[in-house]
C-alpha cells in the first residue's frame, strides 16, 4: 500500500517538471511566488519560468470546476513551500490550478520574480517533502514498536481475539501470543499515520496541517495502546483510512477519468472497503461514507450537460465494478476461507443451526448418517431455531410447590444429553409396539397429531392452563403420565413451516411447530433462564400468541429409528450462499458481534470477565476522554496498561470540532449572503468546507451510530472517529491560523504567526505525550492519588482509573 | 373623535361551506353514540389508571409517554366531574354510574373530527385545488382505523391533530412570509406552529420527528432567508431570531409548562414512589416525606441512619445486616470468611439502620454540638442490632468472585485482623468541605486499607442469604457508577448510651420536622430522566405486530367484544385507502426521482413554481409518512397497528395531491383526463363502499351473524372475533 502510493508520487514528482499542457494556465506558480515567505531560500524554479511566461491567460473553467467540488488549494500567506504544486499530466488537485489562475494575472502582472532559483531546489524540495514523510512514518514506527513486548501476559480483549489468531494458525484452542501476531497489529496501527498524513495533504494541500494531523496521531497515547496489542481495532482503523486515501485521491483523478490512476484508486477503494467490512462490521460507516461520496461525484457528472449518456454509463458501470461488485467478491472469497479453515468443532457449535453444524468435523453431526423421514416410534431430538436455545429437555424433577402444577420439568438445554430424547408416538395407540418389526413404518405427516414421550422417565411432553414459571402469560409446560399414558393435555399437532398437509417431515430441513391441541397454544422457549430448582437451563413455555417468532420453531436433530434406512447427512448439507446468509444472521442475531465470542470464549473465569456497568461505557463518554479501559494490571503493585486517550489531543480535537462548526457555518452564510471573498480567503473557505466537510462527515458517519445500538458498548469503539477528528483537527488548525497570517498581512511579521501557531501545537502535543506516556507503555507504583505514583497530578478527571 | 359614526359598521364573512360541512360531518362521524360502549376499550384500561391518579392528585410515573396526553384525557373527566373512583383491571368492564364516558371520551373525538377540515385546508395551503384538498378530508373522514381510534379515550387522535396543525400552522406562516412579514398573522402562525409541535412531543415522544420535519423544513427556508439579497442583514437576522424563539425556544418552555402543571396536580405520594430518589419521594406529601419530614439534615458522629443504594436496580434496596453469616463453604467449593452477612434490602427493617462512629472515639452517641461528618473524613459504620462494624477484606464475595467479601466484622481470634475503616467521598459536593447531608448527599465508601468502594452487585443471594441482594468491595473499577453511590433516607440523632435503649430507639420512628424542597428544575430533570429509562417488563401481546405488516394492513387489532353479542369494536382500517395511499407515496417517489434526473440534465418538464409546490408537499406529506413511519423499525418496544396511524394521515394526504398531479401533468388530452376522473370517481366509491361494510366493526353498534364475520375476514392474518355457541 505504502509503496504504491510512494512509486506513485515519485512518478509525479518526476514527471512535474516538464512544460505544461496545453490550455491550463500556469498560474499556480505565480500565486506561489507571491506568497513565499521572505527569506525562505527555496523558491521553486517553476515558480521562476511561470512568473516569467505567464501572460494574461485567464482561465474559463473556474467556476464551473469550482461547482464540480475539486478540491481547491489552501491558499493564503504562510510557510513557504508548504503547499504542494499542483501536478501537471498527473491527478493534481484540479482546482487547485483553477483557482489559481485568477491570481496568476493579478501577480503576474503586479510583481516580478524576486530572484532566480537554482534549478536543483525543484529536486531538494521534493526530497523533503520525501523526507518528512518518511520522519513521520519513522516516528510512528518507533512509538509503535516500543516496548512491543510488554507486558508478556495476556491483556484482556486479546484473549479472545488471540484466541481467534491461534484458531486459525492451529486449528485447536491451544493459546500463546504469537510474537508475528502481534508486530503485524503494531506495524499496521503505525502505518495509520502515514495513512492520515497522505489525506490531509491531499484534502488541504498544506504540508503543515498534514504535518500537525499525522502528530496529533503519533503522540495520541490511546492509538498508541490500541496499536500495540492483538486486537481487530488497528486491522479495522487501517482499512477505514486506506480506503478515506483512496477515495480522496480518486476524487482527485477526477479530472482524468478512466486513466490508469484513477481505475488504480477506485479500485484500491473497493479493495479497502471489503477489507473493513471484513474486519468487523463496523466498517459498514465507511462504505456509507464512500457511497454517499460516490453519489455526489455522479450527481455532479449527471449535471454535466457535456457529458453524453454512454459516457455517465461508463462511470456507473466503473463504480459499480470498483465499489460493489469487487468488494462483494472479496468478502465472499475470505469468508469462503473462513469456512475452509475452520471446519472443526468447538464451542460455537451450539449457536449454530443443526445443518450447519453437520459441516464441522468433530461434531457428532459431521459424516453422520441418520434416517431422512420422521416415523412414528422415532426416537429423536428437538432443537429449537432460535440462536443459544438448545434442545427440548426433562429430567427427573419436579417443578417445586408454588410454581404452576407439580408435575416434572420440561426445559430447552445447550448440550448434548441423553435426558434430550423423545419418542414420537401416535396419539391414540400406546399398545403396539410402533418398533415391532411386523408393523409397517408409519411416517408422521405434516398436521398429524402425536405425543412426545420422554424416553429416559416415559413421561408424556403436557401442557395446561396453569401459567408458566416465569413467562406469566404463557401456558406451562412438563411432563405427565406414566409409562406413556397421560391424558389428552398430551396431544400435540406438528406442522411444518411452509408446507401442505400430508407431506412428511424431513430430519434437519423441516421447521416444525408443535401445537397443543386442547389449548391451542404453540410450544416455544422463552429463552429465560430458570432458577436453581430448574438447573439454569431455560425455561420452555406453551405461548398462546400464534406469531410466527423463531423462538416457537423447532427442527429435529438425532434421529434413530432402526427400520428405516439411513441416508448420509451430506445431502442435507447447506449450500454456500445458506452459510454465507446462516453465520451472518447468527452474527447480526447475537447483536453483540464482541460480546458473541466473549460469551463464548471467556466461560473460564479469568479474573476479567466483563460484567456489565464494569468495562463498558457510553457513547458520549467517549469523545470527552471521560473513562479508559484497563487493559492490565489490577492491582497498585501491578505492571498496568490503561488505555486512555492523550487528554491533551482528544480535547483539542473537541475544541476544534466545535470551532470548524462555528468556521464553517460563518463562511456558508457569507457565501449564501453573497459576500465577496478575496480569493485567497475563498481558497481556504473552500477547503474548509469542502476537505473539511468530509472530515467531519466520517467522524459523525463513525460515532453517532453507536447511540442507536443496544449493544455492549467499549471506549475502543470510538478510535476510527477519533482519527477522523484528528485530521480535522490539523486540517482546521493549518486554515485558520492561515487565515489569521492573511488578516494581520500588513503587519510585518505576520507571517510567522502561521509559523509559530504550527510550532506550539506540535511541540506542544509533544510534550503532552511525553506527560502520559506510561499510560500505554505501562506505569508500576501506586495509584495516581498517591503523590508517589509515577502519575501523580495528572488524573485531571475523577474518572480516570490509573 | 366621533368619525366612526360616519361610516356604517360594516361586517364582511366568507364562509367556505366547504369546511363547514366537512366539520359537521367530521363531528357526526366521530361523536356519533360517543358513550357506547359503556365498558373498557381495549388501552382505555392502561390511559384510565391516570387519569385517577390525576383525579385523586396521585403521583404516578409512566415510562409510556410525556405527561401532556394523560392530562388532556383528565381535563376531559375533570370536566365530566369524574372523582377516579373505577377499578381500571379488566378490558370489557362495565363502567360505574360515576365514571362520565361521554366527556372523557370527547378530546379524542372532537381532535379527530377536526382533522379533517384540517386536512382540506393543508392542501390548500400546499396549493392544489379545492376538489383535491376536499378529496382528502373526504378520505380522513371515512377512514375505519382514524375513527375507531378517535372514538376512545386515547390519544393518537389528539397526536395526529397537534401534528397536523403543527404542519398547517406552518404552512399559514410561510405563505404570510411572501406577503407580510412579522404581521400579527404571521406572528400568530409561527407561534402556533411551535406550541403544536410542542404539544404534540408532549402527547408521546414520536410527536417529535414531525417537530424534527417541520423544523427541517423551517431550517430549508430560513436558508433560503439568507440568501435573499433584498433583506438587509438585520433583517435576515430579525427573521432568523423570530424563528429560533419560537420554534426551539418556545416549544421547550411549553414542555417544561406541561411538566410543571403535571408536578403541581400530583402532590401526593403512590404507587410509584419506590422508582425516584428519596429527594423526590420527600417531597411528595405522605409516604417517606412523612417518615423524613424534620429529620436533621447534617450527618453527625453518632447519626443513625438508614443508607439507600442510588443505583436501584433490579429493585431500590438499603443497605442491611444480620446475625447470620456466610456459610462456611459455598455451593462451588469456595471458602468464606463465616463473617456476619451484609446484603442490601428491598424492604424498611430495622435491621437496616447503621451508626456512624467516628473511629478515634468509643461513644456511639451525638455530641453537644453535633460533629458534623464532611467529605474525606473516615468513619466506621456500626450495625445498629448487632454493634458489628461494617468491614471488608481480601476474600472473595460470594457470588461476584472479582470483588470483595463485605461483612459485619466478627472476631474469631484468627488472624484476620478487622478492616472496618471507610473514607465518606461525597460524590455530588459543592466543595471539598461540604457535610454530609441527609437525602441530599451521595455519597460513596471508600476502604481505606484495600481502596475498595462498597457497591451493591444487585445479585440475589442464595437460600441462605434469604435472597437478599449481594453487596461487595469493588476493586477493579473505581469509576463512577450509581451502583456505588448511597443515600442517607431516615436519619435520627442517636441518644442511647446502652445498647437495649438503642434497640428501643432504633424501633421507634423517626420524627422532628424540617421540610425540603427540591426545585422544580430538579424535580423536573429527575422525572424525565426516570421516565425515559424506565423499563417496562414483558411486553409480549397478542395483537403485537412489526412494522412491516402495517403498510397494507395485514394486522389488525380487536378493542371490545359485547360480553353478551357477538358487536364488537376493530382498529382495523380502510383496505382500498391503505393500499392506494402507499401506492400514492410509490408513485409520488417514482415521479419525484424522474424530474429531479429530468431536471439535472435541464429538461424541465414542471414549470418551476409547480416544481416547488410538489417538492413542499412530498417533503411534509411524503416526508411526514417517512418520518413517522421508518423510526419504528429501530425501535424495540412492542409495535401495535395504531402507531401506525399518524404516518397514515400523512399518506392519505398525499394521495389527492399525486392524483391530482398525475390528472393536470400526465394526462395528455381531454379524453384522457376524463377517463381518470371517472376511474377516480369508482376509486372513492369503493373506499366509501368498503368504509360503510366494516361501518359495524368500527363502531361495534350492531351485532353480526358468524357468516357476516367470516365474510368480512378479508384476510387470513386479521383476527375477527367468532363467537362459538
Amino acid at each position: 500500500m505504502l509503496c504504491a502510493t510512494s512509486r506513485l508520487l515519485a512518478a509525479r514528482a518526476a514527471s512535474a517538471l516538464p512544460a505544461h499542457p496545453r490550455g491550463r494556465g500556469p498560474a499556480p506558480r505565480s500565486r506561489r511566488r507571491e506568497l513565499h515567505f521572505p527569506g525562505h531560500p527555496e523558491l521553486p524554479p517553476g515558480d521562476l519560468l511561470a512568473g516569467r511566461f505567464a501572460g494574461p491567460s485567464v482561465s474559463t473553467g473556474r467556476r464551473a470546476i469550482l461547482r464540480r467540488g475539486r478540491m481547491p488549494p489552501a491558499a493564503g500567506g504562510g510557510l513557504a513551500g508548504s503547499e504542494l504544486r499542483p501536478r501537471r499530466g498527473r491527478c493534481g488537485s484540479q482546482a487547485a490550478r483553477a483557482a489559481g489562475r485568477d491570481v496568476a494575472t493579478e501577480t503576474a502582472t503586479a510583481r516580478s520574480p524576486k530572484r532566480p532559483a537554482p534549478l536543483s531546489s525543484r529536486r531538494f524540495e521534493a526530497a523533503g517533502r520525501w523526507a518528512l514523510l518518511a520522519l513521520v512514518t519513522l516516528t510512528s514506527f518507533a512509538t509503535r514498536f516500543h516496548r512491543l513486548d510488554q507486558p508478556p501476559h495476556i491483556c484482556w480483549d486479546e484473549t479472545h481475539f488471540g484466541k481467534m489468531g491461534s484458531y486459525y494458525i492451529n486449528r485447536t484452542f491451544f493459546f500463546d501470543v504469537h510474537p508475528p501476531l502481534g508486530k503485524f497489529c503494531a506495524f499496521l496501527g503505525s502505518m495509520l499515520i502515514p495513512l492520515a498524513y497522505l489525506t490531509v495533504l491531499e484534502l488541504s494541500r498544506s504540508l503543515p496541517a498534514a504535518l500537525l494531523t499525522a502528530a496529533l496521531l503519533t503522540f495520541d497515547t490511546g492509538c498508541l495502546t490500541l496499536s500495540q496489542y492483538i486486537l481487530l481495532d488497528p486491522i479495522l482503523m487501517f482499512f477505514i483510512m486506506a480506503a478515506m486515501l483512496s477515495m480522496v485521491k480518486y476524487n482527485s483523478c477526477a479530472n482524468r477519468p478512466f486513466s490508469a490512476p484513477w481505475w488504480f484508486w477506485l479500485s484500491l477503494t473497493g479493495v479497502n472497503l471489503a477489507g473493513a467490512l471484513g474486519v468487523k462490521f463496523v466498517g459498514l460507516f465507511i462504505i456509507l461514507q464512500v457511497g454517499w461520496n460516490t453519489l455526489s461525484d455522479l450527481w455532479h457528472l449527471f449535471g454535466d450537460l457535456s457529458l453524453s449518456m454512454v459516457t455517465l454509463g461508463k462511470h456507473l458501470t466503473a463504480r459499480i465494478l470498483c465499489l460493489i461488485v469487487l468488494p462483494l467478491a472479496l468478502y465472499i472469497a475470505t469468508y469462503a476461507v473462513h469456512f475452509m479453515v475452520l471446519n472443526k468443532s468447538g464451542p460455537g457449535d451450539g449457536f449454530f443451526s443443526s445443518a450447519f453444524q453437520a459441516r464441522l468435523s468433530g461434531n457428532n453431526l459431521h459424516n453422520a448418517s441418520i434416517p431422512e423421514h420422521l416415523a412414528y416410534g422415532s426416537m429423536i431430538t428437538v432443537k429449537n431455531l432460535r440462536m443459544a436455545i438448545g434442545y427440548l429437555h426433562s429430567h427427573r424433577h419436579f417443578y417445586p410447590e408454588g410454581v404452576g402444577a407439580r408435575q416434572q420439568q420440561v426445559t430447552t438445554y445447550l448440550h448434548k444429553d441423553y435426558n434430550n430424547l423423545w419418542i414420537i408416538k401416535k396419539h391414540n395407540s400406546n399398545s403396539a409396539d410402533p418398533l415391532d418389526p411386523s408393523h409397517p413404518v408409519e411416517f408422521v405427516r405434516h398436521g398429524d397429531i402425536i405425543r412426545l414421550e420422554h424416553k429416559e422417565t416415559s413421561r408424556n411432553l403436557h401442557s395446561h392452563y396453569h401459567e408458566a414459571p416465569l413467562t406469566r402469560k404463557h401456558y406451562q409446560v412438563t411432563g405427565y403420565g406414566i409409562n406413556g399414558s397421560g391424558d389428552s393435555n398430551d396431544f400435540w399437532r406438528i406442522e411444518v413451516i411452509n408446507r401442505k398437509f400430508g407431506n412428511r417431515i424431513k430430519v434437519l430441513r423441516s421447521r416444525i411447530r408443535l401445537i397443543h391441541l386442547v389449548t391451542g397454544c404453540v410450544l416455544g422457549s422463552s429463552g429465560k433462564v430458570l432458577p436453581k430448582w430448574g438447573w439454569e437451563q431455560l425455561e420452555v413455555t406453551c405461548t398462546p400468541y400464534l406469531k410466527e417468532t423463531l423462538s416457537s420453531i423447532w427442527n429435529v436433530e438425532d434421529h434413530i429409528n432402526p427400520k428405516l434406512p439411513n441416508i448420509s447427512l451430506e445431502v442435507l448439507q447447506p449450500s454456500f450462499p445458506e452459510i454465507m446468509l446462516e453465520s451472518h444472521l447468527v452474527m447480526i442475531r447475537s447483536s453483540v458481534w464482541t460480546s458473541f465470542f466473549l460469551t463464548t470464549f471467556l466461560q473460564g473465569n479469568n479474573g476479567l470477565k466483563p460484567k456489565d456497568n464494569e468495562f463498558t461505557s457510553k457513547p458520549w463518554h467517549w469523545p470527552i476522554n471521560f473513562q479508559g479501559l484497563r487493559f492490565s494490571g489490577v492491582n497498585d503493585t501491578d505492571f498496568r496498561v490503561y488505555l486512555l486517550g492523550n487528554p491533551v489531543i482528544w480535547w483539542l480535537n473537541l475544541l476544534s470540532i466545535a470551532l470548524y462548526i462555528l468556521s464553517a457555518s460563518i463562511f456558508a452564510v457569507a457565501v449564501q449572503r453573497g459576500a465577496h471573498l478575496p480569493v485567497k480567503v475563498e481558497g481556504l473557505s473552500q477547503v474548509l468546507l469542502r476537505g473539511g466537510g468530509q472530515l467531519l462527515f466520517g467522524w459523525m458517519m463513525h460515532y453517532f451510530p453507536f447511540f442507536l445500538m443496544g449493544r455492549v458498548l467499549y471506549f475502543h469503539h470510538y478510535f476510527p472517529a477519533m482519527l477522523f477528528s484528528s485530521m480535522l483537527t490539523g486540517l482546521l488548525w493549518d486554515t485558520l491560523l492561515r487565515l489569521c497570517a492573511w488578516s494581520l498581512a500588513s503587519y510585518p511579521l505576520a507571517r510567522c504567526v502561521h509559523v509559530l501557531g504550527i510550532l506550539t501545537l506540535l511541540l506542544g502535543t509533544a510534550y503532552s505525550f511525553y506527560l502520559f506516556h506510561p499510560l500505554a507503555y505501562g506505569m508500576v507504583g501506586p495509584l495516581a492519588q498517591d503523590p508517589q505514583s509515577p502519575m501523580a497530578g495528572l488524573r485531571w478527571l475523577e474518572s480516570w482509573d490509573f | 373623535m366621533l368619525g366612526f359614526l360616519q361610516h356604517p359598521v360594516m361586517v364582511t364573512a366568507e364562509v367556505n361551506l366547504n369546511m363547514v360541512a366537512l366539520t359537521a360531518m367530521g363531528l357526526l362521524s366521530r361523536l356519533w353514540q360517543l358513550a357506547y360502549p359503556r365498558a373498557v376499550v381495549f388501552d382505555e384500561v392502561y390511559y384510565g389508571q391516570y387519569i385517577s391518579f390525576y383525579m385523586k392528585r396521585i403521583f404516578f410515573l409512566d415510562g409510556s409517554g410525556p405527561p401532556f396526553g394523560h392530562m388532556l384525557l383528565a381535563l376531559g373527566g375533570y370536566l365530566g366531574g369524574f372523582d377516579g373512583n373505577f377499578l381500571w383491571n379488566r378490558i370489557g368492564a362495565e363502567y360505574s354510574s360515576n365514571v362520565p364516558v361521554w366527556s372523557l371520551r370527547l378530546l379524542p373525538a372532537l381532535s379527530g373530527a377536526l382533522s379533517v377540515p384540517m386536512a382540506y385546508e393543508i392542501v390548500r395551503e400546499l396549493g392544489f385545488s379545492h376538489c383535491a384538498a376536499t378529496g382528502a378530508a373526504l378520505l380522513v373522514l371515512i377512514e375505519n382505523a382514524l375513527i375507531t381510534q378517535s372514538r376512545l379515550m386515547l390519544l393518537e387522535s389528539v397526536l395526529i391533530f397537534f401534528n397536523l396543525l403543527a404542519v398547517l400552522s406552518y404552512l399559514k406562516f410561510s405563505n404570510s412570509q411572501k406577503h407580510r412579514p412579522f404581521s400579527p398573522r404571521w406572528w400568530f402562525w409561527l407561534v402556533l406552529t411551535g406550541v403544536a409541535c410542542s404539544c404534540a412531543v408532549g402527547i408521546k415522544y414520536v410527536g417529535v420527528f414531525t417537530y424534527l420535519l417541520v423544523l427541517g423544513v423551517a431550517a430549508v427556508h430560513a436558508w433560503h432567508v439568507i440568501g435573499d439579497q433584498t433583506l438587509s442583514n438585520v433583517r435576515v437576522l430579525c427573521h432568523l431570531l423570530a424563528r429560533a424563539a419560537a420554534l426551539v425556544v418556545l416549544p421547550i418552555l411549553v414542555y417544561l409548562l406541561f411538566f410543571y402543571i403535571h408536578l403541581l396536580l400530583l402532590y401526593r405520594s403512590g404507587p410509584h414512589d419506590q422508582i425516584m430518589s428519596s429527594a423526590f419521594q420527600a417531597s411528595l406529601e405522605g409516604g417517606l416525606a412523612r417518615v423524613t419530614q424534620g429529620q436533621p439534615l447534617e450527618v453527625a458522629f453518632g447519626s443513625q441512619v438508614t443508607l439507600k443504594n442510588v443505583f436501584g436496580q433490579p429493585v431500590p434496596c438499603w443497605l442491611h445486616s444480620h446475625q447470620s453469616t456466610y456459610p462456611m463453604i459455598y455451593e462451588n467449593g469456595r471458602g468464606s470468611s463465616h463473617q456476619q452477612q451484609v446484603t442490601c434490602y428491598p424492604f424498611k427493617d430495622v435491621n437496616n439502620w447503621w451508626i456512624v462512629k467516628d473511629p478515634g472515639r468509643h461513644q456511639l452517641v451525638v455530641n453537644n454540638p453535633p460533629r458534623p461528618v464532611r467529605h474525606g473524613d473516615v468513619v466506621q459504620l456500626v450495625h445498629g442490632m448487632t454493634t458489628r462494624l461494617l468491614n471488608t477484606h481480601d476474600v472473595a464475595a460470594p457470588l461476584s468472585p472479582h470483588a470483595q467479601e463485605v461483612s459485619c466484622y466478627v472476631d474469631y481470634n484468627i488472624s484476620m485482623p478487622p478492616q472496618n475503616l471507610w473514607r465518606l467521598d461525597i460524590v455530588n459536593r459543592e466543595s471539598d468541605t461540604d457535610v454530609w447531608k441527609t437525602i441530599l448527599s451521595e455519597v460513596r465508601f471508600v476502604h481505606v486499607n484495600t481502596s475498595a468502594i462498597l457497591k451493591l452487585s444487585g445479585v440475589p443471594l442464595p437460600d441462605w442469604g434469604f435472597r437478599q441482594l449481594e453487596v461487595v468491595g469493588e476493586k477493579l473499577f473505581r469509576g463512577y457508577h450509581e451502583s456505588t453511590v448511597w443515600n442517607v433516607e431516615e436519619h435520627r440523632y442517636g441518644r442511647s448510651q446502652e445498647q437495649k435503649e438503642r434497640e428501643l430507639e432504633l424501633h421507634s420512628p423517626t420524627q422532628v420536622d424540617i421540610s425540603r424542597n427540591l426545585s422544580f428544575m430538579a424535580r423536573f430533570s429527575e422525572l424525565q430522566w426516570r421516565m425515559l429509562t424506565v423499563r417496562s417488563d414483558d411486553s409480549e401481546h397478542k395483537y403485537s405486530s412489526t412494522p412491516l405488516d402495517w403498510v397494507m394492513l395485514d394486522t389488525n387489532i380487536a378493542y371490545w367484544l359485547h360480553p353478551r353479542t357477538s358487536a364488537q369494536i376493530h382498529l382495523l382500517g380502510n383496505v382500498v385507502i391503505w393500499a392506494s395511499a402507499s401506492l400514492a407515496t410509490l408513485a409520488y417517489a417514482l415521479l419525484f426521482v424522474w424530474y429531479l434526473l429530468r431536471r439535472r440534465r435541464r429538461v424541465c418538464d414542471l414549470p418551476e413554481d409547480r416544481w416547488l409546490r410538489w417538492v413542499l408537499a412530498g417533503a411534509l406529506c411524503a416526508g411526514g409518512w417517512a418520518v413517522n413511519y421508518l423510526p419504528f423499525f429501530l425501535m424495540e418496544k412492542t409495535l401495535f397497528l395504531y402507531h401506525y396511524l399518524p404516518a397514515l394521515t400523512f399518506q392519505i394526504l398525499l394521495l389527492p395531491v399525486v392524483l391530482e398531479h398525475v390528472s393536470d401533468h400526465l394526462c395528455r388530452s381531454q379524453l384522457q383526463r376524463s377517463l381518470f376522473t371517472a376511474l377516480v370517481v369508482a376509486w372513492f366509491t369503493s373506499a366509501c363502499h368498503v368504509s360503510n361494510m366494516l361501518r359495524p366493526l368500527t363502531y361495534g353498534d350492531r351485532p353480526l351473524s358468524p357468516s357476516e364475520l367470516k365474510a368480512l375476514r378479508w384476510k387470513d392474518s386479521w383476527d375477527i372475533l367468532i363467537r362459538r355457541y
